[in-house]
């Protein structure tokens, strides 16, 4: 090299080093700052009479949030929509940046606590107010309470609010149930297990579910079979991420037993690791399995492919006649802290819950229980439908005080590094009941000492 | 200034010279005419150089900067020095996870390098041929396919019911089946196999390109000293290619360490952790787990350990008569 080339490779390393220097100084920081409280409002806010363009940020592939908006500026002609869709794997990953930097009015939220942490969304306290939210069933909002700084779920100020809220249990093919002389839903777990034998011995895959890449769906029976053995609320409380809350319980590990004795029974499809979701739904409509641990957001998908033919129970108890739980989980938006319409896009969740047609909207399109007033009219539903039980069995779980949020919602990782990798180790045969649990408990304690 | 970054690894065998280079190599030539100043040199690079500061040297600064700090990616970030480098080493599913990037170097450069050179040279043997043009095309045409298209094709491939359990059965081997992207001894071979089907068509062109370029009077002369096809390659073709041999060996090697599209797209690293790979890890710990500052440490990590492989390779198939 001369000596010449030797200079110009200094003069580059300044003109280089001078760019990087831009940028120093600790990274972010640019959250916005708390809010105090909810304000209180004097009136119930309305979406006024001037011309309004709300913002919104859902989830594609689902209809229901577009035919709501779609009705809704019907009745109210001065509001228009601006609306951005997206698979929510982009939304969970997007959230925090999209609702600091691009506030929308209204958005499909994924976990909260992270986004109530940084301020990211409106305290909706006055609106519950102003609304009378206040006084609908308490289970229905309990999930989108956070205490101060998201640190614990379940009480504490409203962050966000659903589009209705979803049911989970048990769907089974009748005509495979028929073949077995399975005449009616089983009403004990011993009476579940032995539905599952007989299908196996007549040849029929016992149990659709999924378990491939880094969704483990195996969490689905499990949760299940958590609430069959043991009390809801514990589990709730390690959901909501209550200090000392733990998953490696005694009942929670006879579930986890008794998961594992299924698997080891060949219950489930051979191959059940390398099933996603999508797969599973096309295997159970072409009859290939007699159960599916799901919920209600396919009934109405059932009840158009399949006619008639699918049933729908909630989980039954060990005990005969004993309390029944079951995920369901509410669909959830939020309002952006930023948000320039907030007042509007809280008049637009209310009328969601509230108003008779879009009540009926969230039945007939989304396939779940609408939001609102326990007394609030219920759309009718054919009956023999899989949409009609599910609805029902919506009706069962607030009498049992049964409803738990989903165990892959306890932290943000969770699901994906914990929950999948050894649910999928437990069908191979590579990990036991027992530490199965203990992995799980020491990830989550690591994860909520450490945020 | 010619330290390589991966990129420039692997470009400087196509005789890209950096902006000093260029200037001290013109002056020669313009020695007898007019004296052209030095920085006009710059003036010309200075466009590429500012978007190659902007976007690829910056953002490596920058995540040099995240790994030192504990950051959701929102709030404010606290101070964490070298502790999420100890964690990348210490925390057994992170270090895992490197061990599988090491273990695809056999899919994804091994075999395509040792079958491309066996292709390479049956190809250049019936050259004349139609076949040959069948072969080369079919043979790059996963180069064409965008790698989730190729990565969702395969999943069909191996899933229980797909064509390669097919196939196994009707040659009675249908013990051997089984949902190999979900097996948690076959799913990191599986998606091996993907890599190397990927990559198998772009070293083949590559050292056919190369092959086209060696005089044919070695074969000729090597001939009539009696050397069969085998002598013919081992003392010809293979030392001949050695350039070739070099940027195949780089550009695989750095595939396979920075592998994600097709994990992604084929397991998204299961069962349980077992088609892990830096890259995907990166992804979840950045955009699910929002630890900024750790994922950013697994990537100045895996952007050294990319380095130090392709450096040795660099300098193992050096032109040194040159």
């Amino acid at each position: 090299m001369s000596r010449r080339t030797r200079w110009n490779g200094a003069a580059l390393a300044v003109v280089m080093g001078g760019t990087l220097a831009a940028g120093c100084g600790a990274p972010g920081g640019d959250a916005p700052q708390p809010e105090a409280t909810g304000a209180s409002l004097a009136a119930a806010p309305t979406c006024g009479t001037a011309p309004v363009t709300l913002n919104a940020y859902i989830e594609t592939g689902f209809p229901l949030a577009k035919e709501l908006s779609t009705e809704f500026s019907k009745q109210y002609p001065n509001v228009k929509w601006n609306i951005r869709e997206d698979q929510f794997a982009v939304i969970t990953q997007n959230a925090p940046r999209v609702l600091a930097d691009d506030p929308p009015d209204l958005m499909r939220l994924p976990q909260v606590s992270e986004l109530v942490k940084n301020n990211l969304l409106k305290n909706l306290d006055g609106y519950a107010k102003a609304f009378g939210w206040d006084s609908w069933p308490a289970s229905q909002l309990e999930q989108m309470r956070l205490g101060p700084g998201g640190k614990t779920r379940g009480e504490g100020s409203l962050y966000a609010m659903g589009l209705n809220f979803s049911m989970t249990g048990v769907f089974y093919n009748k005509k495979l149930a028929d073949k077995i002389g399975m005449s009616s839903p089983p009403a004990t777990l011993a009476e579940l297990d032995d539905a599952l034998a007989k299908a196996k011995s007549a040849g029929i895959p016992p149990i659709a579910q999924f378990n491939g890449g880094a969704t483990g769906g195996l969490a689905f029976p499990l949760q299940d079979l958590m609430a069959s053995y043991g009390p809801s609320g514990p589990i709730n409380e390690w959901i909501y991420q209550k200090p000392g809350a733990t998953i490696d319980t005694p009942s929670n590990l006879q579930a986890t037993r008794h998961l594992e004795k299924w698997i080891k029974a060949g219950y489930f499809w051979k191959d059940v690791n390398a099933v996603d979701y999508a797969t599973m739904m096309s295997r159970f409509v072409k009859g290939e399995g007699l159960f599916m641990f799901n919920g209600d957001w396919e009934s109405g998908n059932l009840d158009k492919q399949m006619p008639g033919d699918v049933g729908f129970f909630l989980m039954p108890p060990a005990q005969q006649g004993g309390k029944q739980a079951a995920m369901s989980a509410p669909l959830t938006y939020g309002i952006s802290s930023r948000a320039k319409n907030a007042d509007c896009a809280a008049f637009f969740l209310n009328w969601v819950a509230t108003d008779p047609k879009a009540r009926e909207i969230g039945v007939k399109v989304g396939g779940s229980h609408p939001m609102g007033p326990a007394d609030a009219p219920m759309p009718e539903v054919a009956e023999d439908t899989v949409t009609a039980s599910t609805l029902a069995a919506g009706a069962k779980i607030a009498e049992d005080n049964g409803a738990m949020d989903f165990i892959a919602n306890a932290t943000g990782a969770i699901y994906a590094k914990s929950w999948t990798p050894q649910l999928q180790k437990l069908v191979a045969g590579q990990q036991t009941p027992e530490a199965l649990l203990k992995s799980v408990q020491s990830d989550y304690t690591s994860q909520v000492g450490g945020s | 200034m010619t330290r390589p970054t991966p990129d420039s690894a692997v470009d400087s065998q196509a005789t890209r010279t950096g902006p000093a280079a260029v200037t001290s190599k013109r002056s020669p030539a313009h020695a007898a005419g007019l004296r052209t100043p030095s920085w006009v040199g710059w003036l010309f690079v200075a466009p590429a150089l500012g978007v190659y500061a902007v976007f690829v040297l910056r953002p490596i600064a920058l995540t040099v900067q995240y790994s030192l700090y504990r950051w959701d990616g929102i709030g404010p970030s606290t101070w964490a020095g070298l502790g999420n480098y100890v964690r990348v080493f210490t925390d057994p599913d992170l270090f895992a996870s490197i061990l599988n990037a090491i273990k695809l170097i056999v899919f994804f450069s091994v075999i395509p390098v040792v079958l491309g050179l066996a292709i390479a040279s049956t190809i250049r043997r019936i050259a004349a041929s139609r076949l040959a043009l069948v072969a080369r095309t079919v043979l790059f045409l996963p180069q064409v396919i965008p790698l989730v298209a190729a990565g969702i094709a395969w999943s069909w491939l191996m899933s229980s019911t797909g064509l390669v359990n097919q196939l196994l059965t009707y040659a009675g081997l249908g013990g051997v089946a089984r949902a190999w992207l979900g097996d948690f001894s076959t799913a990191l071979p599986a998606v091996g196999v993907i890599g190397a089907w990927v990559l198998l068509g772009l070293c083949t062109i590559l050292l056919l390109s190369g092959m086209s370029k060696i005089d044919a009077a070695l074969y000729e002369a090597a001939r009539m000293d009696g050397a069969g096809p085998l002598r013919e390659f081992v003392s010809i073709t293979v030392p001949s290619l050695r350039q070739e041999i070099g940027v195949c060996v780089t550009v695989t090697v750095i595939a396979a360490l920075a592998s994600f599209d097709i994990v992604y797209v084929s397991t998204q690293g299961g069962p349980g952790n077992a088609t892990m790979v830096p890259g995907l890890e990166i992804y979840y710990l950045a955009f699910s787990e929002r630890q900024v500052g750790m994922a950013s440490a697994l990537a100045v990590v895996l952007m050294l350990l990319v380095i130090l492989v392709a450096l040795p390779i660099q300098w193992l198939t050096k032109d040194r008569s040159s």
